[in-house]
Order: C-alpha cells, then structure tokens, then sequence
C-alpha cells in the first residue's frame, strides 16, 4: 500500500533495531529508517517512548509499537507473507520461551563480561553464565539450518545478534563466549544467518562496532568501578 | 476428550494465579500440583530444567514454563473468553504492558513494600512513577482489557491483591486511593470478578506469610522462585 505509514526509529549499533528492519526487509515492507542518537535524546524519542526512553520505536500508520519482540509479533500479525512465526501454539511457546531466555540470561551477561575491565573474577562470572546460557541454545537448534527450520523465523531474528555482535563483544572483551568446539550447531548457524542475503545486507559496520563497544566498555567499567 | 492438563504450582504466587484465572476463563480443567519451593520436586526440574521455577502448566505431557508465555499459550488453544485483545494493535499494545508489568513494577513495587527509611522513600518515588503510568493507561475503563478482565489485568494481579496484602502487615502505602484513585478502584473490580475471586490465595494465607517474612528480613530481596 503506497499510502502506509511506515517508520522504523533506531539505533546505528542497537541489535534490537535489527530484529525490527530484517523482520521488514524478509516481508518485502517499504518503511522509512530514522537514526537516534541515543546519548542525546530528542524530543520525538521523550514523547513516542515515554516509558522506557530507548529504541527501536515502530509507527505504522501513526500507532507506536514498542519492545523489539512485541514489535515482531505486530509485524507478523500485519503482514502475512513469510511467516515469522509458526502456527502451533506450543510451537509458538517454545520460540517466546527461547527468546525471551536469551534476552534475560545471554545478552546481558555477555556485555557486561565485555565491560568488566577492572574485575576478572566478575568477568569470569558473567563469561559462565553465558556459556551456560549458550550451550541451552546449542541444544535447541537441534540439527536444524535455522531456528526457524528450513527459513529464517522469529527466533533466528532474535537470536541474530550473537552472530554478528557476540565476536564483537569477545573481541573487545578479549574472551572466547563462542567457543566452536562447544557450540560447532550456533557456528554453523551464525555462518547461515551472517551470510543470508537479508541480514548480509543490513548490518552495521564492524570496524565502527568494535570502537564504539571499545568505548562503551571503558565507561561502563568505569562507572561499575566508581559504583563498588 | 482425552486431554490431560496438569498445573505445576504454588498457590501463594501471583505468577501461579494467573495462569489458574487464564484456565478458568476458558473453562479448562486441569490437575494442580502444588510445589514445596523449598525443596523442589524431580517432577519441576524435569519440566522446566532451565529456571527451575513455577508455573509450569503440562498440556497432553507437553510443558511451557514463564507466565507471560503460558497465557499466550493457553489464550491461543482453547476457545472461551479472549485473553488477548483481537486487532494487531491493541495486541501489541497489551503485551507491552504486561512485559512493562513483569520487568518494571514487579520488584520495584516489593521493594517500596518491604523497605525502610530513606530507601523505602526513593523506592516509594520510583513505584509511584509506574503506578502513574498505569493509572494514566487504564483511563477510564474499568479494566485494562476494556469491559471484561484480559492479559493485562491478569498479569496485574500482584498489583490488585498481593500488594494490599503486603501494605497490610509492613504498614507501606504503595496503593492507596488517594494516590492514585482509579487503580485502587480497578483493584477492587478485579479481585470481586467471580473467576479472579475462586482463584485468589485467602488473604490471611498472605497476609500470614508476609507476617513470617517480616521477621526474616534477609529472605526480602526479590527473588522470586516463581515466573
């Protein structure tokens, strides 16, 4: 539809806004990309997400959709074509379940044993619980190509960053989360995401990764020191 | 017909009570198993190795841990009353909220209850900021699900009922009427809902267990065994 309002608020190095723009680049939907510098808030951040402050903010056709999961369930529930998410319902249950895990145990544990510069035995800390947390990954894959079976899906979106911001994160942090010899299915898998002809194409620039999360790190460890 | 539904539980928490409002909605019948979370069952740890937390909810064998996923679950097989809103937006939209409910009020709400002092204060401001916003989401409905209770309010039920129970032996004022007047209302239209009604803990089982954690102080942090 020509006159659809759709517009997507962002971040350059945010992997939740990339959930957001593959999910709409794999349904072939034309949207408008709008960059947020998120260290300097603007006002139209302030007022579309009042509650969290953060992105990635969705507008279609002027209603505000927020959290980069519920926003990929709103995208599949608009635009049908390429399903995202399977029919059945345990099916459905388990990818929220598998998403949402990572989010809690993954993403987390992984960026601050980044930032830990100062503490070893906090990084070692944060570096096992996401190794654990990987390993029930590993498992879940089950021999698939994605998690999504056959095509990418809801999981592979949500699970996309670890290809693609976790050997930033180890590079920085000078770790080794992705250890292939214990994880050789998410290696294969983070190969197949990386290099479909989607995601290959809407990525952020690694180089610029690596500085910008060099930097993140020394403040947050910075600020995590100061906090003790 | 054959099917087998069993609800692996804890009849204190509010995370357990929403799944058994979700399944009365829909008229389901199910089997509970009331877990001892001090010493848990091989039967929890079979079924959700992961986080080792209640509820999980078994359907025909089949488990599904994490309430928000349960109610999506239990919403989309069987017919009954909508938990979930049907247009694409105000789905969205009650998810937000439920996932605001779970990541931001929860513990910052048990904290306001259970703190002291200067910290109590700071964690009174900060509880005020999000009852303020669900204040301002309820508007003028008498539930978040509009007529008829939905994921929302379900989801709120903490907020609703154990809150008071909690303001009731630590003496905090996180909800009260003055504060924030249509909340306080929906609290009580919701807790009265005949369906809520039969599956909310009595209110001196909670209060009776508040009164124990009183003593303990180093059993407060929030940390709930529960999802």
């Amino acid at each position: 539809m020509a006159s659809e309002e759709v517009k997507l608020i962002g971040f350059w190095a945010s992997p939740y806004r990339f959930r957001v723009e593959w999910a709409l680049i794999l349904k072939g939907v034309e949207y408008e990309y709008i960059e947020e510098d998120i260290f300097n808030k603007s006002p139209r951040l302030l007022e579309l997400n009042p509650v969290y402050k953060k992105i990635p903010i969705f507008i279609h056709n002027g209603k505000v959709v927020l959290e980069s999961l519920v926003i990929l369930e709103y995208i599949d529930e608009i635009w049908k074509n390429n399903p995202l998410l399977p029919q059945d319902p345990y099916e459905r249950a388990m990818i929220r379940f598998w998403a949402k895990f990572a989010d809690d145990k993954l993403v987390l544990s992984a960026y601050f044993a980044m930032c830990s510069l100062e503490d070893e035995k906090v990084k070692a800390e944060k570096i096992t619980i996401a190794m654990e947390a990987l390993e029930r990954i590993e498992g879940e894959l089950k021999g698939k190509s994605f998690f999504g079976g056959e095509s990418i899906g809801y999981l592979d979106l949500a699970l996309g960053w670890i290809s693609y911001w976790l050997p930033v994160f180890d590079e920085v942090g000078s770790m080794k989360i992705i250890d292939p010899i214990k994880f050789p299915a998410i290696v294969s898998w983070m190969n197949r995401f990386a290099n479909h002809k989607v995601i290959k194409n809407k990525l952020p620039p690694r180089d610029k990764m690596v500085i910008y999360f060099q930097e993140r790190s020394k403040i947050i460890s910075a600020t995590l020191a100061k906090n003790k | 017909m054959g099917e087998e539904v069993k609800l692996i539980g804890a009849r204190g928490s509010p995370f357990n009570c929403r799944v058994e409002i979700a399944l009365k909605l829909k008229g389901v019948e199910y089997e509970f198993i009331e877990e001892d979370l001090a010493n848990k069952s091989p039967l929890l740890l079979k079924y959700n190795p992961v986080h080792k937390k209640i509820p999980v909810l078994l359907h025909n064998g089949k488990p599904i841990a994490e309430s928000l996923v349960i109610l999506e679950y239990v919403d989309q097989t069987w017919e009954g009353a909508s938990i979930l809103p049907q247009h694409p937006y105000e789905r969205a939209m009650a998810r937000f909220w439920a996932k605001f409910i779970d990541d931001k009020c929860m513990s910052a709400l048990w904290n306001a209850c259970w703190s002291k002092g200067k910290e109590q204060e700071k964690a009174i401001e900060e509880a005020n900021e999000l009852l303020k916003l669900l204040e301002n989401e309820l508007k003028d409905k008498k539930f978040f699900g509009g007529d008829n209770i939905g994921l929302v309010d379900i989801v709120a039920d903490f907020i609703a009922y154990w809150v008071g129970a909690i303001q009731e032996v630590t003496g905090a004022e996180v909800l009260t009427k003055e504060k924030f007047p249509k909340l306080f209302e929906w609290a009580r239209e919701f807790i009265n809902c005949s369906i809520v009604k039969e599956k909310l803990p009595p209110r001196d089982h909670l209060t009776g267990f508040f009164r124990i954690k009183l003593e303990a102080p180093d059993t407060l942090k929030y940390n709930p065994q529960v999802r």
